[in-house]
Protein backbone atom coordinates (compact mmCIF):
# COMPACT_ATOMS: atom_id res chain seq x y z
CA UNK A 1 0.00 0.00 0.00
CA UNK A 2 2.70 2.38 1.05
CA UNK A 3 4.89 1.86 -1.98
CA UNK A 4 1.83 2.25 -4.16
CA UNK A 5 1.20 5.68 -2.68
CA UNK A 6 4.85 6.67 -3.04
CA UNK A 7 4.78 5.74 -6.71
CA UNK A 8 1.59 7.71 -7.18
CA UNK A 9 3.16 10.71 -5.52
CA UNK A 10 6.25 10.35 -7.67
CA UNK A 11 4.18 10.41 -10.82
CA UNK A 12 2.19 13.36 -9.58
CA UNK A 13 5.38 15.34 -9.02
CA UNK A 14 6.78 14.27 -12.37
CA UNK A 15 3.58 15.23 -14.14
CA UNK A 16 3.35 18.62 -12.47
CA UNK A 17 6.96 19.45 -13.25
CA UNK A 18 6.36 18.50 -16.88
CA UNK A 19 3.34 20.75 -16.92
CA UNK A 20 5.45 23.50 -15.38
CA UNK A 21 8.04 23.17 -18.13
CA UNK A 22 5.34 23.15 -20.78
CA UNK A 23 3.80 26.21 -19.13
CA UNK A 24 7.15 27.97 -19.12
CA UNK A 25 7.59 27.34 -22.83
CA UNK A 26 4.14 28.28 -24.04
CA UNK A 27 3.21 30.67 -21.20
CA UNK A 28 -0.38 29.57 -21.71
CA UNK A 29 -0.77 27.33 -18.71
CA UNK A 30 -2.79 29.82 -16.67
CA UNK A 31 -6.04 28.12 -15.89
CA UNK A 32 -8.80 30.62 -16.61
CA UNK A 33 -11.66 28.18 -16.29
CA UNK A 34 -12.27 28.84 -12.59
CA UNK A 35 -11.88 32.25 -10.91
CA UNK A 36 -10.00 30.98 -7.86
CA UNK A 37 -7.78 28.81 -10.03
CA UNK A 38 -6.90 31.87 -12.11
CA UNK A 39 -6.02 34.03 -9.11
CA UNK A 40 -3.95 31.25 -7.54
CA UNK A 41 -1.90 30.70 -10.66
CA UNK A 42 -1.36 34.37 -11.43
CA UNK A 43 -0.46 35.25 -7.84
CA UNK A 44 2.00 32.41 -7.43
CA UNK A 45 3.63 33.14 -10.79
CA UNK A 46 4.03 36.82 -9.94
CA UNK A 47 5.46 36.02 -6.52
CA UNK A 48 7.91 33.53 -7.96
CA UNK A 49 9.04 36.09 -10.56
CA UNK A 50 9.56 38.82 -7.96
CA UNK A 51 11.46 36.54 -5.61
CA UNK A 52 13.79 35.28 -8.32
CA UNK A 53 14.54 38.69 -9.82
CA UNK A 54 16.96 40.88 -7.81
CA UNK A 55 16.36 43.78 -10.20
CA UNK A 56 12.67 43.88 -9.31
CA UNK A 57 13.52 43.67 -5.62
CA UNK A 58 15.77 46.69 -6.05
CA UNK A 59 12.77 48.58 -7.41
CA UNK A 60 13.66 48.59 -11.11
CA UNK A 61 10.43 50.15 -12.38
CA UNK A 62 10.65 49.19 -16.09
CA UNK A 63 11.21 45.58 -15.04
CA UNK A 64 8.21 45.63 -12.73
CA UNK A 65 6.02 47.27 -15.37
CA UNK A 66 7.11 44.58 -17.80
CA UNK A 67 6.19 41.85 -15.32
CA UNK A 68 2.78 43.39 -14.66
CA UNK A 69 2.07 43.81 -18.37
CA UNK A 70 2.95 40.17 -19.10
CA UNK A 71 1.63 38.33 -16.06
CA UNK A 72 -1.24 40.41 -14.67
CA UNK A 73 -2.75 42.68 -17.33
CA UNK A 74 -3.90 39.81 -19.63
CA UNK A 75 -6.21 38.61 -16.84
CA UNK A 76 -7.76 41.98 -16.10
CA UNK A 77 -10.48 43.94 -17.83
CA UNK A 78 -9.21 47.51 -17.53
CA UNK A 79 -11.97 48.75 -19.80
CA UNK A 80 -14.62 47.56 -17.36
CA UNK A 81 -12.61 48.94 -14.42
CA UNK A 82 -12.39 52.37 -16.04
CA UNK A 83 -16.05 52.36 -17.08
CA UNK A 84 -17.18 51.58 -13.55
CA UNK A 85 -14.91 54.20 -12.03
CA UNK A 86 -16.22 56.79 -14.51
CA UNK A 87 -19.88 55.90 -14.01
CA UNK A 88 -22.32 58.15 -15.91
CA UNK A 89 -19.41 60.35 -17.05
CA UNK A 90 -18.16 57.55 -19.28
CA UNK A 91 -20.62 58.49 -22.01
CA UNK A 92 -19.39 62.09 -21.98
CA UNK A 93 -15.97 60.92 -23.12
CA UNK A 94 -15.20 60.59 -26.83
CA UNK A 95 -13.94 57.18 -28.01
CA UNK A 96 -10.37 58.60 -28.15
CA UNK A 97 -10.71 59.95 -24.63
CA UNK A 98 -12.03 56.58 -23.48
CA UNK A 99 -8.98 54.83 -24.90
CA UNK A 100 -6.71 57.42 -23.27
CA UNK A 101 -8.46 57.07 -19.93
CA UNK A 102 -8.15 53.28 -19.94
CA UNK A 103 -4.45 53.38 -20.68
CA UNK A 104 -3.63 56.26 -18.30
CA UNK A 105 -5.64 54.74 -15.45
CA UNK A 106 -3.91 51.43 -16.03
CA UNK A 107 -0.52 53.14 -15.93
CA UNK A 108 -1.42 55.01 -12.74
CA UNK A 109 -2.37 51.75 -11.04
CA UNK A 110 0.78 49.98 -12.25
CA UNK A 111 2.98 52.88 -11.13
CA UNK A 112 1.44 53.16 -7.70
CA UNK A 113 1.49 49.45 -6.99
CA UNK A 114 4.87 48.66 -8.49
CA UNK A 115 6.50 49.83 -5.26
CA UNK A 116 4.40 47.36 -3.27
CA UNK A 117 5.30 44.53 -5.68
CA UNK A 118 9.03 45.16 -5.22
CA UNK A 119 8.51 44.70 -1.47
CA UNK A 120 7.40 41.08 -1.86
CA UNK A 121 9.83 38.84 0.05
CA UNK A 122 8.76 36.22 2.55
CA UNK A 123 5.01 36.85 2.32
CA UNK A 124 2.62 33.97 1.89
CA UNK A 125 -0.85 34.17 0.40
CA UNK A 126 -3.74 32.46 2.07
CA UNK A 127 -6.73 31.65 -0.13
CA UNK A 128 -10.15 31.64 1.46
CA UNK A 129 -12.70 29.10 0.23
CA UNK A 130 -14.65 30.38 -2.76
CA UNK A 131 -18.30 30.99 -2.07
CA UNK A 132 -20.05 30.97 -5.41
CA UNK A 133 -22.59 29.01 -7.37
CA UNK A 134 -21.32 27.21 -10.50
CA UNK A 135 -23.38 29.44 -12.81
CA UNK A 136 -22.30 32.76 -11.25
CA UNK A 137 -21.09 35.35 -13.72
CA UNK A 138 -19.44 37.46 -11.02
CA UNK A 139 -17.44 36.25 -8.04
CA UNK A 140 -15.13 37.56 -5.34
CA UNK A 141 -11.95 35.62 -4.62
CA UNK A 142 -10.71 36.41 -1.13
CA UNK A 143 -7.09 36.18 -0.09
CA UNK A 144 -4.95 37.37 2.80
CA UNK A 145 -1.33 38.44 2.44
CA UNK A 146 0.59 37.25 5.47
CA UNK A 147 4.02 38.65 6.11
CA UNK A 148 5.61 41.14 8.41
CA UNK A 149 3.12 43.28 10.22
CA UNK A 150 -0.62 42.91 10.10
CA UNK A 151 -2.20 40.52 7.60
CA UNK A 152 -3.54 42.39 4.58
CA UNK A 153 -6.89 41.28 3.16
CA UNK A 154 -6.72 41.37 -0.63
CA UNK A 155 -9.85 40.44 -2.59
CA UNK A 156 -10.40 40.24 -6.33
CA UNK A 157 -13.69 40.80 -8.09
CA UNK A 158 -13.98 38.86 -11.32
CA UNK A 159 -16.43 38.57 -14.18
CA UNK A 160 -16.90 35.76 -16.65
CA UNK A 161 -16.19 36.92 -20.18
CA UNK A 162 -16.00 35.09 -23.47
CA UNK A 163 -12.22 35.03 -22.92
CA UNK A 164 -12.43 33.43 -19.49
CA UNK A 165 -12.48 35.05 -16.06
CA UNK A 166 -11.14 38.59 -15.79
CA UNK A 167 -10.39 40.73 -12.74
CA UNK A 168 -12.01 44.17 -12.83
CA UNK A 169 -11.86 45.36 -9.22
CA UNK A 170 -9.68 44.77 -6.20
CA UNK A 171 -10.22 45.25 -2.50
CA UNK A 172 -7.19 46.21 -0.43
CA UNK A 173 -7.68 46.20 3.33
CA UNK A 174 -11.39 46.78 2.95
CA UNK A 175 -11.28 49.39 0.20
CA UNK A 176 -12.56 48.67 -3.30
CA UNK A 177 -10.39 50.31 -5.91
CA UNK A 178 -13.21 51.34 -8.25
CA UNK A 179 -15.27 52.72 -5.38
CA UNK A 180 -12.29 54.73 -4.15
CA UNK A 181 -11.73 56.30 -7.57
CA UNK A 182 -15.34 57.14 -8.39
CA UNK A 183 -15.42 60.41 -6.45
CA UNK A 184 -11.88 61.23 -7.55
CA UNK A 185 -12.86 61.00 -11.20
CA UNK A 186 -16.25 62.70 -10.80
CA UNK A 187 -14.72 65.68 -8.98
CA UNK A 188 -11.95 66.13 -11.48
CA UNK A 189 -14.48 66.00 -14.33
CA UNK A 190 -16.84 68.53 -12.73
CA UNK A 191 -13.86 70.85 -12.22
CA UNK A 192 -12.04 70.47 -15.53
CA UNK A 193 -14.10 68.19 -17.74
CA UNK A 194 -13.13 64.82 -19.20
CA UNK A 195 -10.26 66.59 -20.97
CA UNK A 196 -9.00 67.80 -17.58
CA UNK A 197 -9.07 64.29 -16.11
CA UNK A 198 -7.12 62.86 -19.05
CA UNK A 199 -4.54 65.62 -18.70
CA UNK A 200 -4.32 65.17 -14.93
CA UNK A 201 -3.66 61.44 -15.28
CA UNK A 202 -1.08 62.02 -18.02
CA UNK A 203 0.77 64.59 -15.91
CA UNK A 204 0.66 62.43 -12.80
CA UNK A 205 2.02 59.42 -14.69
CA UNK A 206 4.87 61.48 -16.12
CA UNK A 207 5.63 62.76 -12.63
CA UNK A 208 5.62 59.24 -11.18
CA UNK A 209 7.80 57.95 -14.01
CA UNK A 210 10.36 60.67 -13.33
CA UNK A 211 10.38 60.10 -9.55
CA UNK A 212 12.95 57.79 -8.05
CA UNK A 213 11.73 54.49 -6.59
CA UNK A 214 10.90 54.70 -2.90
CA UNK A 215 13.48 52.18 -1.75
CA UNK B 1 9.80 69.43 31.89
CA UNK B 2 9.48 73.07 30.94
CA UNK B 3 10.22 72.34 27.30
CA UNK B 4 7.35 69.92 27.30
CA UNK B 5 4.95 72.64 28.42
CA UNK B 6 6.38 74.89 25.72
CA UNK B 7 5.95 72.16 23.14
CA UNK B 8 2.35 71.70 24.14
CA UNK B 9 1.68 75.41 23.81
CA UNK B 10 3.31 75.44 20.38
CA UNK B 11 1.23 72.53 19.16
CA UNK B 12 -1.92 74.15 20.50
CA UNK B 13 -1.02 77.36 18.69
CA UNK B 14 -0.56 75.50 15.43
CA UNK B 15 -3.85 73.75 15.96
CA UNK B 16 -5.73 76.98 16.52
CA UNK B 17 -4.07 78.54 13.48
CA UNK B 18 -5.10 75.53 11.44
CA UNK B 19 -8.70 75.75 12.61
CA UNK B 20 -9.06 79.48 12.13
CA UNK B 21 -7.79 79.28 8.58
CA UNK B 22 -10.74 77.09 7.66
CA UNK B 23 -9.88 75.54 4.30
CA UNK B 24 -12.59 75.85 1.70
CA UNK B 25 -13.78 73.02 -0.51
CA UNK B 26 -12.13 73.24 -3.92
CA UNK B 27 -14.57 74.53 -6.55
CA UNK B 28 -16.47 71.82 -8.37
CA UNK B 29 -16.03 69.20 -5.64
CA UNK B 30 -19.27 67.38 -5.01
CA UNK B 31 -20.15 67.55 -1.32
CA UNK B 32 -20.29 64.06 0.18
CA UNK B 33 -23.37 63.11 2.20
CA UNK B 34 -21.02 61.52 4.76
CA UNK B 35 -19.02 64.70 5.23
CA UNK B 36 -21.16 67.71 6.18
CA UNK B 37 -18.24 69.31 8.05
CA UNK B 38 -15.90 69.21 5.07
CA UNK B 39 -14.47 72.77 5.31
CA UNK B 40 -13.51 72.19 8.96
CA UNK B 41 -12.23 68.68 8.23
CA UNK B 42 -10.11 69.92 5.36
CA UNK B 43 -8.39 72.46 7.59
CA UNK B 44 -7.59 69.83 10.24
CA UNK B 45 -6.39 67.57 7.42
CA UNK B 46 -4.01 70.33 6.26
CA UNK B 47 -2.75 70.71 9.82
CA UNK B 48 -2.13 66.96 10.11
CA UNK B 49 -0.39 66.89 6.74
CA UNK B 50 1.95 69.66 7.86
CA UNK B 51 2.61 67.97 11.17
CA UNK B 52 3.39 64.74 9.37
CA UNK B 53 5.65 66.28 6.75
CA UNK B 54 7.64 68.48 9.11
CA UNK B 55 7.71 66.46 12.30
CA UNK B 56 6.52 62.87 12.28
CA UNK B 57 7.88 61.69 8.93
CA UNK B 58 11.40 63.09 9.52
CA UNK B 59 11.44 61.50 12.98
CA UNK B 60 10.40 58.16 11.48
CA UNK B 61 13.07 58.52 8.78
CA UNK B 62 15.64 58.94 11.56
CA UNK B 63 14.17 55.94 13.40
CA UNK B 64 14.60 53.84 10.27
CA UNK B 65 18.14 55.11 9.79
CA UNK B 66 19.27 54.45 13.35
CA UNK B 67 17.58 51.15 14.13
CA UNK B 68 18.18 48.02 12.06
CA UNK B 69 15.11 46.32 10.62
CA UNK B 70 15.04 43.43 13.08
CA UNK B 71 14.93 45.85 16.03
CA UNK B 72 12.07 47.80 14.44
CA UNK B 73 10.28 44.50 13.79
CA UNK B 74 10.79 43.54 17.43
CA UNK B 75 9.30 46.84 18.61
CA UNK B 76 6.41 46.44 16.20
CA UNK B 77 5.75 42.88 17.38
CA UNK B 78 5.92 43.88 21.03
CA UNK B 79 3.18 46.51 20.70
CA UNK B 80 1.21 44.25 18.39
CA UNK B 81 1.28 41.48 20.98
CA UNK B 82 0.20 43.94 23.65
CA UNK B 83 -2.73 45.14 21.55
CA UNK B 84 -3.87 41.53 20.99
CA UNK B 85 -5.04 41.50 24.62
CA UNK B 86 -7.40 44.38 23.81
CA UNK B 87 -8.43 42.73 20.58
CA UNK B 88 -9.39 39.59 22.52
CA UNK B 89 -11.50 41.69 24.86
CA UNK B 90 -13.18 43.51 21.95
CA UNK B 91 -13.94 40.24 20.16
CA UNK B 92 -15.59 38.98 23.32
CA UNK B 93 -17.68 42.15 23.50
CA UNK B 94 -18.60 41.70 19.84
CA UNK B 95 -19.88 38.18 20.45
CA UNK B 96 -17.04 36.40 18.69
CA UNK B 97 -15.69 34.10 21.44
CA UNK B 98 -13.81 31.89 18.96
CA UNK B 99 -11.86 34.93 17.73
CA UNK B 100 -11.28 36.07 21.31
CA UNK B 101 -9.91 32.65 22.23
CA UNK B 102 -7.60 32.63 19.21
CA UNK B 103 -6.35 36.13 20.13
CA UNK B 104 -5.66 35.02 23.67
CA UNK B 105 -3.76 32.00 22.38
CA UNK B 106 -1.70 34.39 20.26
CA UNK B 107 -0.74 36.37 23.34
CA UNK B 108 0.19 33.21 25.23
CA UNK B 109 2.28 31.81 22.36
CA UNK B 110 4.01 35.10 21.54
CA UNK B 111 4.71 36.08 25.12
CA UNK B 112 6.34 32.73 25.90
CA UNK B 113 7.86 31.27 22.70
CA UNK B 114 8.06 34.71 21.08
CA UNK B 115 10.32 36.10 23.81
CA UNK B 116 7.89 38.45 25.48
CA UNK B 117 6.21 39.39 22.22
CA UNK B 118 9.34 40.41 20.27
CA UNK B 119 8.75 37.68 17.70
CA UNK B 120 5.40 36.79 16.21
CA UNK B 121 5.34 33.00 16.42
CA UNK B 122 1.55 32.73 16.36
CA UNK B 123 0.96 33.95 12.78
CA UNK B 124 3.13 31.31 11.08
CA UNK B 125 1.72 28.83 13.61
CA UNK B 126 -1.74 29.32 12.13
CA UNK B 127 -3.25 31.88 14.51
CA UNK B 128 -3.95 34.94 12.35
CA UNK B 129 -3.93 38.41 13.86
CA UNK B 130 -7.19 40.30 14.17
CA UNK B 131 -7.37 43.94 15.02
CA UNK B 132 -10.34 45.26 16.90
CA UNK B 133 -11.02 48.50 18.72
CA UNK B 134 -13.88 50.19 20.56
CA UNK B 135 -15.07 51.97 17.41
CA UNK B 136 -15.61 48.61 15.70
CA UNK B 137 -17.32 47.17 18.76
CA UNK B 138 -19.70 50.15 18.85
CA UNK B 139 -20.35 49.52 15.17
CA UNK B 140 -21.13 45.85 15.78
CA UNK B 141 -23.54 46.90 18.51
CA UNK B 142 -25.44 48.88 15.90
CA UNK B 143 -24.34 52.41 16.80
CA UNK B 144 -24.28 54.46 13.58
CA UNK B 145 -21.02 56.07 12.51
CA UNK B 146 -22.29 59.65 12.34
CA UNK B 147 -20.59 62.20 10.07
CA UNK B 148 -16.97 61.91 9.01
CA UNK B 149 -14.50 63.82 11.19
CA UNK B 150 -10.79 64.47 10.81
CA UNK B 151 -9.24 64.60 14.25
CA UNK B 152 -6.08 66.59 14.90
CA UNK B 153 -3.11 64.19 15.31
CA UNK B 154 -5.28 61.06 14.88
CA UNK B 155 -6.50 61.70 11.35
CA UNK B 156 -9.62 60.22 9.68
CA UNK B 157 -12.45 59.30 12.02
CA UNK B 158 -16.17 59.73 12.52
CA UNK B 159 -18.30 60.62 15.50
CA UNK B 160 -18.59 57.02 16.66
CA UNK B 161 -14.90 56.30 16.20
CA UNK B 162 -13.98 59.50 18.05
CA UNK B 163 -15.68 58.08 21.11
CA UNK B 164 -14.07 54.75 20.25
CA UNK B 165 -10.58 56.26 20.19
CA UNK B 166 -11.23 57.99 23.51
CA UNK B 167 -12.36 54.67 25.02
CA UNK B 168 -9.33 52.91 23.52
CA UNK B 169 -6.99 55.34 25.23
CA UNK B 170 -8.92 55.27 28.47
CA UNK B 171 -8.69 51.47 28.67
CA UNK B 172 -5.05 51.33 27.58
CA UNK B 173 -2.78 50.36 30.45
CA UNK B 174 0.48 51.59 28.92
CA UNK B 175 -1.03 54.91 27.94
CA UNK B 176 -3.21 55.64 30.93
CA UNK B 177 -2.37 53.63 34.00
CA UNK B 178 1.34 52.92 34.09
CA UNK B 179 2.47 54.71 37.29
CA UNK B 180 5.85 55.98 36.02
CA UNK B 181 4.98 59.11 34.03
CA UNK B 182 8.32 59.54 32.25
CA UNK B 183 8.29 55.90 31.14
CA UNK B 184 4.68 56.21 30.08
CA UNK B 185 5.44 59.23 27.89
CA UNK B 186 8.46 57.54 26.31
CA UNK B 187 6.41 54.45 25.53
CA UNK B 188 3.67 56.57 23.98
CA UNK B 189 6.25 58.38 21.85
CA UNK B 190 7.72 55.10 20.66
CA UNK B 191 4.27 53.76 19.86
CA UNK B 192 3.46 56.79 17.72
CA UNK B 193 6.72 56.44 15.79
CA UNK B 194 6.18 52.69 15.43
CA UNK B 195 2.64 53.21 14.16
CA UNK B 196 3.73 55.79 11.58
CA UNK B 197 6.60 53.54 10.54
CA UNK B 198 4.19 50.82 9.42
CA UNK B 199 2.70 53.29 6.91
CA UNK B 200 6.02 54.69 5.76
CA UNK B 201 5.85 53.30 2.23
CA UNK B 202 2.07 53.22 2.04
CA UNK B 203 2.04 56.99 2.63
CA UNK B 204 4.11 57.63 -0.47
CA UNK B 205 1.91 55.25 -2.43
CA UNK B 206 -1.16 57.24 -1.41
CA UNK B 207 0.40 60.50 -2.61
CA UNK B 208 0.90 58.97 -6.03
CA UNK B 209 -2.47 57.24 -6.28
CA UNK B 210 -4.80 60.02 -5.13
CA UNK B 211 -6.17 62.79 -7.33
CA UNK B 212 -7.44 64.67 -4.28
CA UNK B 213 -5.79 63.16 -1.22
CA UNK B 214 -8.38 64.49 1.23
CA UNK B 215 -11.41 62.88 -0.43
CA UNK B 216 -9.43 59.75 -1.35
CA UNK B 217 -8.55 59.17 2.30
CA UNK B 218 -12.07 59.95 3.40
CA UNK B 219 -13.75 57.58 0.95
CA UNK B 220 -11.23 54.86 1.78
CA UNK B 221 -11.68 55.33 5.53
CA UNK B 222 -15.48 55.08 5.33
CA UNK B 223 -15.27 51.89 3.24
CA UNK B 224 -12.57 50.34 5.38
CA UNK B 225 -14.36 50.84 8.69
CA UNK B 226 -17.54 49.33 7.30
CA UNK B 227 -15.53 46.34 6.08
CA UNK B 228 -13.76 45.91 9.44
CA UNK B 229 -17.03 45.95 11.34
CA UNK B 230 -18.57 43.28 9.12
CA UNK B 231 -15.58 41.00 8.65
CA UNK B 232 -15.51 37.66 10.41
CA UNK B 233 -19.27 37.58 10.74
CA UNK B 234 -21.10 35.04 8.65
CA UNK B 235 -24.41 36.82 9.16
CA UNK B 236 -23.22 40.20 7.89
CA UNK B 237 -20.98 39.80 4.88
CA UNK B 238 -19.57 43.14 3.75
CA UNK B 239 -21.86 44.65 1.14
CA UNK B 240 -20.49 44.72 -2.37
CA UNK B 241 -20.50 48.15 -3.90
CA UNK B 242 -22.97 48.38 -6.77
CA UNK B 243 -21.54 50.30 -9.70
CA UNK B 244 -23.73 52.06 -12.20
CA UNK B 245 -23.10 50.53 -15.56
CA UNK B 246 -22.87 53.40 -18.03
CA UNK B 247 -24.46 51.25 -20.72
CA UNK B 248 -27.60 50.30 -18.84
Amino acid sequence: MKTHKTIQKYFAVLLSSLLLIAGGVSAQAVDQSTPDGLIKTVVSEVMASVKSDPEIQKGNIPRIVDLVEKKIVPYTDMRRTTEMAMGPNWKKATPEQQTQLISEFKNLLIRTYSGALSQLRDQTIQFKPLRAAPDDKEVVVKTVVIGRGDPIPLDYRLEKTSNGWKVYDMNIMGVWLVEAYRNQFANQISQNGVEGLVKFLQDRNKQLAAAKPAN
Amino acid sequence: MQWLAKCKRLVLLGLVAGMVGCASIPAGVEPSPHDPWEPFNRSVFEFNEGLDAYLLKPVVAGYRFVLPEFVRDGIYNFFSNYSDIYTALQNLLQGKPDYAFSDLMRVVVNTTFGLGGLIDMATPGGLPKHKEDWGQTFGVWGIPSGPYVVLPFFGPSNVRDTFGTAADMESDYLFRLLPDVALRNSITGLRVVNARNTYYEAGDLLDGAAIDKYSFMRDAYIQRREYQINEGREDREPLMPVYENPYE
